[in-house]
């Protein structure tokens, strides 16, 4: 395969994998709850859709199922933290472990392929890069246009606020266990969305496809941070998670161009997200840089004006 | 407006660290009362506030009881009893979301005791009115309504916390020695801004304070703490006629030992 073309591959790849990291960044940035969920309700959103859509029903609704059991799967965690005070990370990592079983129940074995079926790509004219781009952009705006607009209201800068300091979103008379329950279902909603999508785009759903999910998910993020840097407003962030996403599969596009095994992408995955966090610990070990981070941090203020 | 009966705190139970914070506390404030609280180190001030404003339950004893302005809110949790009060905190960082902009920190103050739905977390009228408030602070924050609140300094947000506490007139305002943490001098101007809210809104308050004498100059009425309960209470003509000495006095009668909180000022 050309280089360009493994490349527009990885690219499109990305756009539909940016919808799962949207869901991290709601957790890990907005709500600042270490959602561990993601790897189980990923694979929970792949094999619902592969099975809906296996089963006769019309691919875009077996999406649509795929959001709402990722919702569901997020309610879990959300009930085991809120309501029975198990730790965030705890409470993500048993639903996940759960979930393992749930979605070989719902496969009926740890994989179905999609055969002669229609998915929402092979609804889409054109060439498979082509239409996964196109059905992966439309999402992919989608969802940030309703994260924008849902963000805004009165319930979702609630949700920004206990992320931020729960003590004072308290204070002012907000039921910070509603607002930590809703985060991790719209989260968890939109990480199942997009692997419902990843189903019908490679043609199966399997047990295994969530497994280190949130850490692409992280890296993706930490990618798209330490480009665009923390300014600007909240559009301009959603859309960095997304370039950032992009940029991750075209990475692992490119490390498999080189000839690296598909199993050495965890070990990378793994490294890459090391190698971005430690970033800040390097800078400040380099005085030079440290002034251009604090030059970011300044017109971070300077950006807050521009935001709405 | 305030009536406490019975009150029981005990931290740990049944555990080695079990302690005893309040015993029997019983306390009636009535509508406009500006009540100072002084106390040594671990006399339970900040738990009394802390029980009346429901951060954590008080311990289940009969005939415990916590009544505001009419309603028992004694079982209520923390967010619900939030539609009566106002708060602020010794820590500024604790009063205000530090990564969210000055107007949004305020439509949240804004929205307290309110359902909060999917309408617009912000109105450009709210803007006007925030814009108003921030001005007659004299900080110049009304022209930094989208700066992140993170960027004011301590004193900053502490007035803004102030603002955000009395936003909607609030039945009470809690404040735990919310200017312990400044410098004297921004201090004093918060405490005068406290000062000059309250009696312009005619607020019932109760502000705990590690500074004797400021605890004498504000407010109708003191009370003095000790081991968990109130021991001392006073209020109108002789309350204005108190000096550090008296309270000092009175302590140690109370109690049969001296004052001692390694904050308090005597001078
Ligand atoms: N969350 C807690 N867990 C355990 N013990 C606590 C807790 N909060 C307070 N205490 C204990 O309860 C007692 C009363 O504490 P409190 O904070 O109310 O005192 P205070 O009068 O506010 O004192 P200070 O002047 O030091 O602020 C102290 O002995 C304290 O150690
Ligand atoms: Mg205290």
């Amino acid at each position: 395969m050309s280089f360009l073309l493994t490349m527009g591959n990885a690219a499109a790849q990305g756009v539909l994998w940016s919808i799962m990291t949207l869901g991290v960044y709601l957790t890990f940035r907005l709500l600042n709850f270490a959602d561990m969920t993601v790897d189980g309700s990923f694979a929970t959103g792949g094999a619902v859709a592969a099975v809906a859509v296996n089963g006769g029903m019309n691919p875009l609704l077996a999406l649509l199922l795929s959001l709402l059991a990722g919702i569901a799967c997020g309610a879990v965690t959300g009930f085991l933290n809120t309501k029975l005070k198990i730790p965030a990370l705890l409470a993500g990592i048993l639903t996940m472990i759960a979930l393992y079983s749930i979605n070989i129940r719902i496969l009926g074995g740890p994989n179905v392929s999609l055969v002669n079926v229609r998915t929402v790509f092979s609804a889409v004219p054109g060439s498979p890069m082509g239409s996964t781009f196109l059905v992966g952009a439309l999402t992919a705006a989608l969802m940030v246009a309703l994260m924008y607009w849902f963000f805004g209201t009165e319930v979702g800068s609630s949700i920004r606020a206990t992320g931020d300091n729960e003590y004072m979103v308290r204070a002012f008379g907000v039921n910070t266990n509603t607002m930590v329950m809703i985060g991790l279902m719209i989260s968890n909603g939109l990480v199942a969305l997009s692997g419902g999508l990843i189903a019908e785009n490679q043609g199966y759903g399997d047990a295994n496809m969530g497994i280190g999910t949130i850490v692409i998910g992280l890296a993706s993020l930490i990618i798209g941070e330490v480009l665009f840097g923390n300014r600007f407003n909240f559009v301009y962030k959603l859309c960095s998670v997304i370039v950032g996403s992009i940029l991750y599969r075209m990475i692992i596009g490119f490390v498999l161009f080189l000839g690296l095994e598909s199993s050495d992408l965890k070990l990378l995955t793994a490294i890459v997200v090391a190698v971005a966090l430690s970033v800040p610990v390097i800078v400040k070990k380099f005085p030079g840089k440290a002034a251009a981070v604090n030059t970011v941090e300044k017109s971070e203020d300077a950006g807050a004006d521009a935001s709405k | 407006m305030l009536e406490i009966k019975h009150i029981y705190k005990t931290f740990n139970p049944g555990t080695v660290n079990e302690k005893r914070a309040l015993s029997n506390l019983g306390l009636s404030l009535d509508s406009g009362d500006f009540v100072t609280v002084i106390g040594g180190n671990g006399a339970g001030k900040s738990t009394m506030l802390n029980l009346i404003a429901g951060v954590y339950a008080c311990d289940n004893v009969a005939g415990s009881s916590i009544v505001l302005d009419g309603t028992d809110v004694t079982k209520e949790p923390e967010y619900r009893r939030a539609r009566f009060m106002g708060r602020v905190f010794q820590d500024p960082m604790r009063g205000t979301a530090a990564g969210m902009e000055i107007q949004e920190n305020l439509a949240m103050a804004y929205r307290r005791g309110k359902r909060r739905g999917l309408r617009w977390g912000i109105t450009r009228q709210e803007k006007e009115i925030f814009h108003e408030k921030l001005k007659v602070l004299g900080l110049g924050l009304e022209n930094r309504m989208s700066s992140k609140v993170g960027l004011l300094s301590g004193g900053q947000r502490q007035a803004l916390t102030l603002l955000m506490a009395t936003l909607r007139k609030p039945k009470l305002l809690l404040l735990d020695e919310h200017t312990a943490a400044l410098d004297p001098k921004t201090a004093k101007n918060i405490l005068s801004l406290t000062h000059e809210i309250v009696t312009r809104d005619s607020l019932t308050a109760l502000m705990v304070t590690h500074n004797m004498r400021d605890a004498i100059r504000y407010g109708n009425r003191l009370i003095m703490m000790n081991e968990g309960s109130i021991i001392f209470d006073v209020s109108g003509e002789e309350k204005k006629k108190l000096a550090v000495e008296d309270l000092l006095k009175k302590f140690e009668e109370a109690s049969g030992a001296e004052l001692a909180n390694d904050r308090m000022l005597l001078a």
